[in-house]
């Protein structure tokens, strides 16, 4: 019998005319694609097409083919679907992936066009008129109450005004991400570009490396049902603590993190033993209702002397009903995760399957909350497929405060989505602790990539605000209005409280 | 025009456009003739396009201080009959006469214009445990919503919208208004760029004795709406001056700002600017703007808020539109061009061209605020009794 | 305005009357009480057409577009009252002197000429002006100066004497900007507001005085005026001076600041070609 019924995805093929024989691309390979002998030679069902070695060949005489064997044709049953079943049939086990949804689904985000000002009111040049992209995340009072501060003045009454708001210089936030799905180095690019952007970077439910103390001021925290890393000095460090009930790549899914990944870095992080699997239960065993959350909510502002705490939750299908629970149990922000999000391990049906758009997410809760009144008590966080700038300002029009930016960020570092994270042999030194690979990332040079992204995006969320005729961004958020739709069926567009384009 | 219309056929759609505008307050409370007013909008003639002109005057029926004047557009008698009955059964009526005007070259398809000095039936009044205005914003309501062809232009006590379509000249002529004297006068030339050319949709909008006019085009229109929903309020018309007066109910009278902060709430300053501020104002400002952002005025507009009392003229935060203003002894004047104020008041003491975000506040001596009166009323019936929808405005689709 | 007050007609704010045009030594005076710019500035284009150098115009208030388009380099025209909007835009040559206010969008794309105006004006004054000099005696609004540029041997020159609001000198491109700070009816107000400079890639704005370094765009040097900037300056100031009747060594008497831009080209690094 042959090993497997499953042919190699891609070719690697080298122009060996060109080839230096310098053996870079074994070297650079994280899959063992490379053999050398007298030349490399490569093995093509490693191969994860993650260009690592494209990149760094210095003669440029690498290619990465797909594979075009011919399959016979079946509409019904995709080469990837007959993959699958070989795969499960040969294993027995559930497929893993990672990365987020790649299935062909509609891209609402690419049916919406905004608008711009013509005549009747004047677009704004942003790059020489004030921009303003400051957003506060948390919970805001409904009305603010003053009293005369005696010279003619005012100042706010007694315990009035807006508290415990994290002040963000742009509405993009980096996604959590853990220490142990990602590397330290990559901790420490986003803890630090948060810093340099006067935004957030999220530590995931890994804990909080000491490296990172510096940048504290820009770390939301996260406390998910594994509880790594968490205790009262963890909870007092970030500037905001989130509670991960789920992830838009997999609902309603735990997490494990295998036991090779817990290296002394890692358990310290995370205080548990090295070796050992670290594993998050599907539910927080302390919350099997909203109450409980309630709870919960109240134990970690009571822990960290009242800190913001939002809830991150996976857009599924009831999640205005969801979302609105949270923001009553005294949730300071919902971060919604839409069904495209990222993951750095799922299995392939519940990513591929699960959950709702992100855009749908947005414009229900944003909706139910203004409905019950209560939508100036939490800020929205909207994730899962945040593409460009353009989706950022999409998203913020639907009803968002924020957006979060996971495999944008990853990318910005190198990431090719490969979808392979899983495999913990990451070539781009992204998604791995070995560290040969990790230290292929430079934390400075992390930042800087970072920080010029979030700036790129900014600006041209500035620009979009300036041709929308508005300078600051709570002029565009939730500003339905300013968005048409091309070629969403009308119930969609109604969800979505955008009128087709041509109303 | 074959159907009889109704105030709400002006929400079909976002209405744009420009105009030009004035306001001026003796803060004596010396009365001057509308003369004045109607100069002033004259000189501004080409800011407009004949497609809407108007004017409030306060203080013009001193006669009948006590009482609510309702200045009524009738599309036809039978409204008329209708809506007298109405008044016949809420009211104690002490005059109704027609609106006194004069032909005027221009002005054309003019509804029936009358005007009626009422009280509110004490016992009736007692009967609805409602205060006095309450009472007559429920007739408003109930006016506009169901008596199709009948619109109150305005309905406030000691005041009076003067309001059609034509330029304001033309209207102020046409209403007479050189024959009323009031302490405080707005004006108002619309530049429509669409227009369904009906006379109850020139400004001033008017509830009870508030008015806006309005010059500009609230960028921001879409997110400030959908904030005053989640307060109630039903944005129906799909005009910027209906979401600047929702949003100046809100602050002012339901969330009680002073009204200099509920200025700053809606033409803020910019964050560079109150991150200099001392602590304490910097205070109140951050959380001004992070609690009121949804609500912040965004894009070019000068706005004048007229009220039993005075006026406040406010201007954009980075001064897209144009306002100039000026004082001579008591009097305070302000419009879109200083030629306006120029050619009504000459040599003033002072002219000045108003910073962006900051009010130009004038109130008369020994007025009360607040401007709204006793309401007590929800929002969401205080908007359907300017638009004419009645409960069912839950139902009322901005695109039907 | 004095006009009569109409009972019986609406009140008009312009007629659609010819002004009443009479001679008096060489200047042609006319009276624009109450006309609509189109007549006011029709019989002003025939004057000037008809070889008349010194027009006074009288009564005027906010008429637009005086001087508009017009060209003429001895043509001298004296504004008594308040000059509407879009006053002397695209003027190529003539000289306008304003007694009285300025409203909004003074010399506006003006090529040649000069502007004196012994008062106040509005916002928006100098758009794109390419050459001609502006001086102004008292405030100015919003976004004055903004856009000016200079080409070749056109090099326009704006005069404030009193104090200016936010964005003066926006996307300045050439030329000179002058701020006095001097005749102002705003003492206790700063010398200028926010953004000044906001965009500015050409030219020079002088200073008498000095400002926050948060006021100013973030393209903007502030250095002290050089002796060789003050011989650039003086004479231009010596001019003014002359102009609105004003004393030389007062205006000298504090010393400037001159801004300019860091680079020409200010956001060369912002795009990134795709
Ligand atoms: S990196 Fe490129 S040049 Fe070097 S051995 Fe590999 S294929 Fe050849
Ligand atoms: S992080 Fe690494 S392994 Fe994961 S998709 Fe990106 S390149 Fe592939």
């Amino acid at each position: 019998m042959p090993t497997s019924f499953i042919q190699p995805e891609f070719k690697v093929k080298i122009d060996y005319d060109k080839c230096h024989k310098c053996g870079r691309c074994v070297q650079q390979c994280g899959w063992g694609v490379y053999s050398f002998n007298e030349r490399p030679i490569p093995d093509d069902s490693k191969c994860r097409a993650c260009h690592r070695c494209v990149t760094y060949c210095p003669a440029h005489c690498i290619t990465i083919e797909k594979n075009t064997l011919a399959y016979r044709e079946n509409d019904n049953w995709s080469p990837d679907a007959r993959k699958a079943v070989w795969r499960q049939a040969e294993t027995g086990g559930v497929l893993l992936t990672s990365m987020g949804n790649p299935k062909p689904y509609q891209r609402i985000f690419d049916h919406l066009v905004l608008d711009a000002c013509q005549v009747t009111n004047p677009s704004i040049d942003p790059l020489r008129e004030p921009m303003e992209l400051r957003t506060f995340l948390g919970s805001k009072p409904d009305s603010v109450q003053v009293e005369s501060d005696g010279n003619g003045g005012f100042k706010l009454a007694e315990g009035e005004g807006m508290h415990n708001n994290v002040k963000l210089d742009t509405p993009i936030i980096f996604s959590p991400m853990s220490y142990g799905s990602v590397s330290l180095n990559v901790h420490k690019s986003l803890a630090m570009a948060a810093t340099r952007l006067g935004t957030l970077m999220n530590t995931g439910e890994g804990g909080l490396h000491a490296d990172l103390y510096p940048y504290q001021d820009n770390v939301i925290v996260q406390v998910a049902s594994g509880r790594f890393g968490v205790n009262p000095d963890y909870l007092n460090r970030g500037a905001a603590i989130e509670i991960k009930i789920g992830q838009g790549a997999k609902p309603g899914i735990g997490g494990h993190l295998p036991g090779e990944k817990i290296n002394k870095e890692v358990s310290g992080t995370r205080m548990i033993p090295q070796g050992t699997d670290a594993i998050s239960p599907a539910p927080h065993h302390d919350i099997y209702s909203i109450e409980d959350l309630r709870q919960l909510i109240y134990a970690l502002k009571e822990a960290s002397g009242y800190k913001p705490v939002g809830v991150k939750i996976a857009a599924v299908h009831n999640v205005a009903a969801i979302a609105s629970g949270i923001v009553r149990a005294g949730a300071d922000y919902v971060y919604l995760d839409g069904f495209k999000g990222g993951t750095g391990a799922a299995p392939q049906v519940i990513r591929d399957h699960i959950g709702i758009p992100i855009e749908i997410a947005i414009a229900v809760v944003d909706q139910r909350l203004r409905d019950e009144g209560i939508r100036n008590n939490a800020s929205i966080i909207a994730a899962g497929s945040i593409r460009s700038s353009a989706d950022v300002a999409k998203a913020i029009a639907l009803g968002a405060d924020v957006v979060a930016i996971g495999s944008a960020s990853l990318m910005a570092l190198g990431c090719h989505l490969c979808q392979s994270c899983h495999t913990g042999s990451c070539s781009w030194g992204i998604t791995t602790q070995k560290p040969e690979l990790t230290r292929r990332i430079d934390p400075e040079w992390g930042a800087e990539q970072l920080v010029n992204l979030v700036h790129a995006w900014s600006h041209e969320v500035q620009e979009i605000l300036g041709a929308l005729g508005v300078n600051a961004v709570e002029s565009l958020r939730g500003s339905r209005e300013r968005l048409r739709s091309i070629g969403l069926d009308e119930q969609t567009c109604k969800i979505l409280g955008v009128k087709p384009a041509g109303m | 025009m074959t159907t009889r219309p109704r105030y709400r056929e002006e929400s079909s759609f976002k209405i744009h456009g420009g105009c030009g505008l004035m306001g001026i307050c003796d803060e004596s409370g010396e009365l001057m003739s509308g003369e004045d007013a109607i100069l002033a909008m004259a000189v501004q003639h080409d800011r407009g396009n004949g497609l809407g002109g108007g004017f409030a005057g306060y203080g013009i029926y001193p006669e009948f201080a006590d009482h609510f004047c309702f200045h009524m557009m009738y599309h036809d008698l039978r409204a008329k009959e209708e809506t007298e009955a109405y008044f016949d059964q809420h009211f104690l009526l002490d005059l109704a006469e027609p609106m006194p005007t004069r032909p005027v070259k221009g002005i054309t398809d003019a509804p029936l214009l009358w005007r009626y000095f009422m009280q509110p039936y004490p016992n009736k009044l007692e009967e609805s445990e409602m205060s006095g205005e309450d009472y007559v914003v429920r007739a408003v309501m109930s006016i506009n919503a169901s008596i199709d062809g009948a619109f109150v232009a305005s309905s406030g006590k000691n005041m009076g919208a003067f309001k059609g379509v034509g330029y304001p000249e033309e209207i102020g002529h046409y209403f007479r208004l050189e024959e009323y004297e009031g302490h405080t006068w707005t004006g108002h030339n619309r530049f429509p760029t669409n227009t369904p050319g009906w006379w109850g949709g020139a400004h001033p909008f008017a509830l009870l004795d508030w008015t806006i006019v309005h010059n500009g085009e609230i960028s921001s229109y879409g997110i400030n709406s959908r904030y005053l929903e989640q307060f109630g309020y039903k944005c129906t018309l799909g005009t910027d001056t209906e979401v600047a007066a929702y949003l100046f109910d809100l602050l002012l009278r339901r969330h009680k700002l002073p009204l200099s902060l509920a200025c700053k709430a809606l033409a803020s300053p910019l964050w560079d600017e109150i991150d200099r501020m001392p602590k304490d104002e910097q205070d109140v400002m951050r959380s001004l703007r992070a609690v009121y952002g949804p609500g912040m005025l965004n894009g070019p507009f000068a706005i004048v808020l007229g009220f039993n009392g005075g006026m406040v003229a406010l201007n954009d935060r980075i001064k897209l539109r144009p306002l100039v203003a000026a004082r001579k002894g008591t009097k305070i004047m302000v419009a879109s061009e200083e030629s306006a104020i120029r050619a009504v008041m000459a040599e003033p003491d002072l002219v000045w061209t108003p910073k962006a975000g900051e009010p130009v506040i004038a109130r008369v001596k020994g007025m009360d605020w607040p401007i709204h009166g006793d309401l007590h009323l929800p929002p969401s019936e205080i908007s359907c009794a300017v638009t004419g929808t009645e409960q069912s405005c839950d139902s009322v689709e901005v695109n039907a | 305005m004095a006009q009569t007050k109409y009972k019986t007609e609406p009140i008009e704010g312009y007629l659609h009357v010819a002004p009443e045009v009479r001679v008096e030594g060489d200047i042609t005076v006319i009276n624009s009480n109450a006309v609509y710019y189109k007549e006011l500035n029709e019989v002003i284009r025939e004057v000037v057409a008809g070889g008349a150098k010194h027009l006074r115009i009288e009564n005027v208030n906010g008429q637009r577009y005086i001087g508009t388009g017009l060209a003429g380099k001895d043509v001298k025209i004296e504004v008594h009252g308040t000059a509407g909007n879009d006053m002397t835009m695209f003027m190529d040559g003539p000289t306008i002197e304003v007694f009285g206010n300025a409203q909004d969008g003074v010399g506006n794309t003006m090529n040649a000429g000069r502007v004196i105006v012994h008062g106040d004006a509005g916002d928006v004054l100098g758009y794109g002006m390419r050459g001609g000099r502006v001086y102004i005696k008292g405030d100015v609004g919003y976004r004055v100066g903004i856009h000016m540029k200079a080409y070749e041997s056109l090099v326009p020159i704006m005069v404030v004497g009193g104090k200016a609001r936010d964005f003066f000198g926006e996307y300045m491109a050439g030329g000179m900007l002058v701020l006095l700070g001097m005749n102002t009816q705003f003492a206790e107000q700063p010398l200028v507001g926010s953004f000044l400079g906001s965009g500015m890639h050409g030219g020079t704005i002088y200073i008498r005085g000095t400002v926050e370094s948060w006021q100013c765009g973030k393209e903007v040097g502030i250095a002290e005026a050089n002796e060789a900037d003050m011989a650039e300056l003086t004479p231009v100031l010596a001019d003014y001076c002359e102009a609105q009747g004003m004393d030389l060594e007062e205006v000298l008497a504090e010393p400037f600041i001159k801004l300019t831009p860091f680079s020409h080209r200010p956001y060369g690094k912002l795009y990134a070609p795709m």
